[in-house]
């Protein structure tokens, strides 16, 4: 027999009492119909929300300026995801943990060149319209400096753009080919011919929506569709859904640190609020191995409500 | 062949293993300690129930593809049971945690019931967010253009694109419930091998 000292957060002691009958297969049936019931009951209440997806050419009909704007700064390299750094490009170091950039170090593997994906080779792929030919052709013939240079004087004008008769109107000076370039994406997004461009550059069929879901989330059209459903950042983000749903409401302490300083304010506050979840996960993992933290429901008590015919029976 | 020669056999000596560990009566018991009598029991059977509707939903969707749900009323009712059960699960599930957590339940040599638990409730949690992201709708483009920053903050972005539907989607229905399927099992099969954590020694009485 061991000798071993009595360790009440790690042993349990020897049960030498009572037994009584359990059904275990009539409780998991009688479970599983209330949970079906319920379910049931729930569903016919209330449903579940279906908000149709956003298109780029819903976006460009709602807010033609709107998708001109994210257009030039796909080109000017403003954009969210122009500068956003691994894994997509190289503009940015990304977010750091310390002296830890984890994206960075993984690197880019999922390559996106805003100029050359959401721009040039959309605009490549339609078939001939007047102009637009001849406008790649400069801008492909063109040296950097020359396109950046066309690109900025574009970019000064751009504040006073308009969307006159069905087209993006911008009064720029050596802008070369860039308001041709702008002004026929703009029409081939409102055609819906934008959308399957951005999904077919890869083949025929695919799964992957991440370039036009980078071009959407760049514009403001996006951001004010979701403020109005009370999805963003600062309303709790993506633990909700649209509509009055409960969504992931189990991510509630990780949107949590969302809310609070430093992380609202922080340029880090993404990794450093997954190094404190994954600690904090850690830490509930590790639990029983964790002295004082395994200690704390034997000293909060909360068992002696839970098991409280067990402890009337014995005193 | 000789009797020391089966015994010797892998089968056999896999059999008398789990039947060892884990006799029929232990399987399924048809008593249990009188102190295993709280409303707080309800929450593990509960958390099971509800997964076996959440799995079962979710198999009536996958019959009809990721888009039928838009475009049939019968679709969009499975697409509700799916969703309540799948927060009746996690309801279920994190009152069980937070109950076996107040009732010490690693005790007694329980400590990867418990780990298997937690690590159950983190696969449950990212086929949650694959489920969510896998909408084809409004909400999966908003809330995957939002988890996309958090993951990619950690490198692990590149390799779990939630930008990418067909990647999600077979995360979703494939990857994370054949996980979380096993690790349930082996939670459970825990739970049968080394019984129901009993009750902290009555300190009045130790006293």
């Amino acid at each position: 027999m061991s000798n071993k000292p009595f360790r009440p957060d790690v042993d349990a002691p020897e049960y030498k009492g009572g037994y009584s009958p359990y059904d275990i297969i009539k409780e998991g049936t009688i479970a599983i119909v209330i949970v079906a019931m319920l379910t049931l009951i729930l569903a016919v209440f209330f449903g579940s929300p279906d908000e149709k997806a956003v298109t780029v050419k819903s976006w460009s009909n709602a807010n033609p300026i709107d998708f001109a704007q994210t257009a030039l700064e796909e080109l000017n390299g403003t954009s969210g995801t122009a500068g956003y750094g691994a894994p997509y490009n190289h503009a940015a170091v990304g977010q750091k943990l310390g002296p830890l950039t984890l994206g960075k170090w993984v690197g880019v593997r999922i390559p996106i060149n805003t100029v050359s994906d959401f721009i040039v080779k959309p605009l490549e792929s339609q078939p001939a319209l007047p102009g637009l030919q001849s406008a790649l052709a400069q801008w492909n013939g063109a040296s950097s400096s020359t396109q950046n240079g066309w690109v900025t004087s574009y970019t000064n004008a751009a504040p006073k753009m308009s969307y006159t008769n069905g087209q993006v109107v911008v009064n720029a000076t050596n802008a070369g080919p860039v308001p041709v370039m702008i002004n026929d994406l703009t029409q081939m997004a409102r055609s819906g011919a934008l959308d399957q461009a951005l999904i077919t550059g890869s083949g025929y069929y695919t799964t992957d929506y991440t370039k036009p879901l980078l071009f959407l989330a760049d514009s403001e059209y996006f951001g004010s569709l979701a403020d109005k459903q009370h999805l963003t950042g600062s309303q709790w983000g993506m633990m909700n859904e649209t509509g009055q749903y409960p969504g992931q409401a189990w991510l509630w302490l990780y949107t949590f640190w969302y809310q609070i300083p430093p992380f609202n304010s922080s340029a880090n506050a993404d990794v450093l609020i997954w190094g404190m979840m994954m600690l904090l996960t850690g830490g509930l993992l590790l639990i029983p191995f964790i002295p004082g933290l395994r200690a704390i429901p034997r000293k909060t008590k909360v068992y002696r409500l839970i098991w409280r015919e067990h402890y009337n029976n014995h005193e | 062949m000789s009797t020391t020669e089966i015994d010797r056999q892998w089968t056999t000596r896999l059999r008398k293993r789990a039947t060892g560990k884990l006799p029929p009566e232990k399987l399924l018991p048809d008593t249990q300690p009188i102190y295993v009598s709280s409303w707080i029991y309800v929450f593990g059977v509960a958390t099971l129930a509800a997964l076996i509707v959440v799995i079962g939903t979710g198999v009536i969707l996958a019959i009809r593809g990721p888009l039928w749900w838009h475009q049939s009323f019968i679709g969009h009712f499975v697409n509700s049971l799916h969703l309540w059960s799948v927060e009746i699960f996690f309801f279920a599930m994190i009152v069980h945690l937070w109950g076996k957590f107040f009732m010490g339940a690693w005790r007694g040599g329980r400590q990867l019931t418990w780990m298997t638990g937690v690590v159950t409730f983190v696969a449950s949690i990212v086929t949650g967010l694959t489920g969510y992201v896998s909408q084809t709708n409004f909400d999966s483009q908003w809330i995957s253009t939002q988890a996309k920053d958090g993951i990619n903050a950690t490198g692990g972005g590149a390799y779990f694109n939630v930008l990418n539907f067909g990647q999600m989607l077979m995360w979703h229905i494939v990857l994370l419930p054949i996980a979380a399927v096993v690790l349930t099992g082996l939670h459970v099969l825990m739970v049968r091998i080394k019984g129901v954590v009993p009750p902290y020694e009555d300190e009045k009485k130790v006293a």
